[in-house]
């Protein structure tokens, strides 16, 4: 089992008991990952490349005594998982591109109505249909920005299968313990690629649950209303003793089920909760960031990227620094809510940002967003051709290891 | 409205206790403390849903059904906050979404009696997929579709369900496009149990009700109810007496239409409950599938391992 997995992930690694070793294909790997941390419920609409979650729920959820719903489409898809939320059951979704713009509408609900739920997004190529049999890092503002209005989302990367398991296990933790729609943007490369993996005793690892109205503390009234904007409000399952009201989200006036109402009405209160769905997660930011560092404590180039582009930029860091320049990167695992800080104080010592990414610069906008006081030069490297980011690439856009390039094609 | 096929039936024997005065239904039900604490309701003055609404609390408290173990699920309509005027649990979310998420808490809580309350055009528009799936399905819920021939909640505008020439706020010449028949979708889709009713026939509304709640399986029940203040208005009813009078004089049950030569039903309400062949229902035969899979009885399939199937 690699530690590190977990320790980036700020999981507890103790008592964890490894069961098994296995070859595993990725969209397997996030299912497993899933049912470790009680993933009971599935829907979804099947789409290439995540075809074999559907499959593998279909006989895992009836071993386990889930559920396995295929739903007519990504729309029904989406609101049967916030259904199944509804009961308390901890419940996801996976889909590609097409699918994904899809469930926005559900997605911002689960968001904003404050509705546990896992949405994994196994991203194929392109805009409109894509393509659906190749991989890309298309979706990631849409990951952010895609449902209407305005609310945080915790957004998050693998790049390896075996990191795939524990980052949906910790995505479903995050979605319980933030009450939200946590969204995972594995890309078709590691939905379909197999790695060893190594199965963990699934009562060893670390779950979390939902706070429940009859938790200890959690009839606190400071719970629901302290003024802080960051309240997590226990969460009223239907069937339950307490009152489950649904689709109220401005009006927390009526949160009869805690018999405690806010102080606030109308258009205070809907000011209120919009920033509490950004306070809630944002003023907790290191519960939800993840990244992995390489040499960047002197990096003067830093190389950012993230998923499967973050492990050939891992090789041109090794290459470049073979050759003398002072090269990192910084994986960012965590996409969104966006690492502001961890990238401004990796990149203090460096005067080139390289940001390749299998898009048009998505990630690079924000990089530049958050250094646009820094005055290193960012630069990216964009594919989109579904061909893979090769380290020469990268290594052209450092001046000293271009040279290094040129010489050696003579 | 023309349904007339299928089999018109006496709504299945049911466990019922003695009514009760309104009074006591509310105080049972109805007896929520939230923001509509002291307001008025949210309805039109006169509007069909205060009926409805009622009669659904009504079938509640004659089937004794525990508020704790009620969950009513909507869409976005007028009948949208009907869920904040009694007791049960509520979802009342997405456009048209309730019958995906009312498929989904049957499946995890069998126990709860689950209801969504949806409009024409929530039902059978936007959500129609989730509608005939649902009841393709059988899942054990009960869809009430709270039908007033418009989409009330955006001011008016023609839906699924807009008879023929009649004038909508965007069908100002008249409507064009023909309507669905609600009770032939459901029984189409697979549906055992649908039912029409309208709010002038209260106490057939609640017994329809009633009967879709008991029944094992997916059930509808159509409500017709006036929209006097954007249907109605625009179509010779501009009051809810004139509304309600136009159900009462264009109704007939299900029994008697069937006896009528076919002109002579034509335009009018046929109302009734009919039933659909018994089928299997999802929630019982996925937990069956379950113990079987965790019994070791059943693995799951190979490919290649298939027989043909016996087909019915
Ligand atoms: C996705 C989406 N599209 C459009 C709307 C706007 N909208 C709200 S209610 C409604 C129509 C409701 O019609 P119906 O279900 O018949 O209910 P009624 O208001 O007539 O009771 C529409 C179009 C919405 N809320 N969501
Ligand atoms: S607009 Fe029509 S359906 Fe809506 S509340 Fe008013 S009368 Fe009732
Ligand atoms: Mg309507």
């Amino acid at each position: 089992m690699d530690l590190n997995i977990l320790e980036r992930l700020k999981l507890p690694s103790e008592g964890i008991r490894v069961a098994d070793r296995r070859l595993l294909q990725g969209n397997e790997s996030i299912c497993e990952g899933a049912i470790a941390a009680g993933v009971r419920f599935y829907a979804g609409y099947p789409i290439t490349p995540c075809t074999e979650i559907a499959e593998q729920m279909s006989i895992r959820q009836a071993a386990v005594g889930g559920v396995y719903l295929q739903m007519e489409d990504e729309v029904g898809s989406i609101h049967a998982v916030m259904g199944a939320s509804l009961t308390g059951t901890k419940s996801m979704t996976a889909t590609a591109g097409p699918g994904i713009s899809l469930m926005q509408d559900g997605i911002g609900w689960a968001q904003t109505d404050e509705i546990p739920a896992l949405i994994v997004n196994v991203q194929r190529a392109g805009p409109g249909l894509g393509n659906a049999t190749r991989s890309g890092q298309m979706d990631i503002m849409q990951a952010r920005w895609g449902p209407n209005g305005d609310r945080e989302a915790i957004v998050l990367s693998p790049s390896t299968v075996e990191e795939s398991f524990w980052l949906t296990l910790k995505a479903v933790n995050l979605s319980e313990r933030f009450q939200t729609g946590v969204i995972t943007v594995p890309e078709g490369l590691v939905g379909l690629m197999r790695e060893v993996v190594d199965i963990p005793d699934y009562d060893t690892v670390p779950i979390e649950t939902r706070l429940m109205p009859d938790d200890e503390g959690a009839a606190d009234p400071s719970r629901i209303y302290d003024g802080t904007m960051t309240e997590i409000r226990p969460f009223a399952a239907v069937g339950t003793e307490h009152r489950s009201i649904n689709g109220n989200w401005m009006r927390p006036e009526t949160d009869a089920t805690h018999g405690v109402r806010m102080p606030l009405t109308g258009l205070s209160a809907q000011d209120y909760n919009i920033r509490r769905l950004h306070h809630k997660i944002t003023k907790r930011r290191d519960e939800v960031t993840f990244v992995e560092e390489v040499y960047t404590d002197d990096a003067e180039v830093l190389l950012i990227a993230f998923g499967t582009q973050a492990r050939t930029a891992r090789f041109a860091v090794d290459q470049l620094r073979e050759k003398g320049v002072k090269a990192g990167l910084l994986r960012l695992i965590t996409l969104f809510p966006f690492p502001e800080e961890i990238v401004q104080r990796a990149a203090a010592n460096a005067n080139l940002v390289i940001v390749p990414e299998m898009n048009m610069g998505q990630i690079r906008g924000e990089v530049t967003r958050v250094l646009r006081q820094h005055p290193a030069e960012i630069v990216g490297v964009n594919h989109v051709d579904s061909t893979y980011i090769e380290p020469d690439e990268i290594m052209e856009l450092v001046p000293v290891a271009a040279r290094h390039l040129e010489g050696a094609a003579v | 409205m023309t349904t007339i096929e299928a089999s018109p039936a006496a709504a299945p024997a049911r466990k019922r206790s003695a009514p009760k005065p309104m009074e006591e239904t509310i105080e049972f039900y109805g007896n929520v403390p939230n923001e509509n604490e002291g307001k008025h309701f949210r309805y039109c003055p006169g509007c069909g849903l205060g009926i409805a609404q009622s009669a659904i609390m009504r079938a509640f408290e004659r089937l004794e059904l525990d508020p704790k173990e009620i969950v009513t699920v909507g869409g976005s309509g007028c009948y949208a906050v009907m869920g904040s005027y009694y007791q049960a649990s509520q979802a009342h979310m997405g456009h048209g979404r309730a019958a995906a998420m009312g498929t989904a808490i049957k499946l995890c809580r069998p126990d709860l009696t689950v209801v969504t309350l949806q409009g024409d055009g929530d039902a059978l528009a936007i959500g129609a997929q989730h509608f005939v799936h649902a009841a393709r399905r059988n899942i054990d819920i009960t869809v009430i579709v709270f039908n007033n021939f418009v989409y009330g909640e955006t001011g008016g505008q023609h839906g699924p369900t807009t008879p023929r020439e009649t004038i909508t706020q965007t069908s100002p010449y008249g409507m064009v496009e023909n309507d669905f028949d609600v009770v032939d979708i459901a029984l189409g889709s697979g549906a055992g149990y649908a039912a029409r009713t309208t709010v002038y026939h209260a106490q057939h509304m609640v017994r329809a009700i009633e009967g879709a709640i008991q029944h094992k399986g997916f059930s509808v029940v159509e409500i017709l109810q006036n929209c006097h203040e954007l249907w109605g208005k625009r179509n010779g009813m501009p009051t809810a007496p004139d509304m309600l009078k136009w159900y009462k004089d264009n109704s007939i049950t299900a029994a008697r239409a069937a006896k009528l030569e076919p002109e002579d039903i034509l335009g009018k309400f046929i109302i009734g409950t009919w039933t659909g062949p018994e089928r299997p229902e999802l929630g019982e035969e996925w937990r069956k599938l379950v113990d079987r899979v965790q019994g070791g009885e059943v693995e799951a399939a190979k490919r290649g391992s298939g027989k043909p199937p016996a087909l019915a």
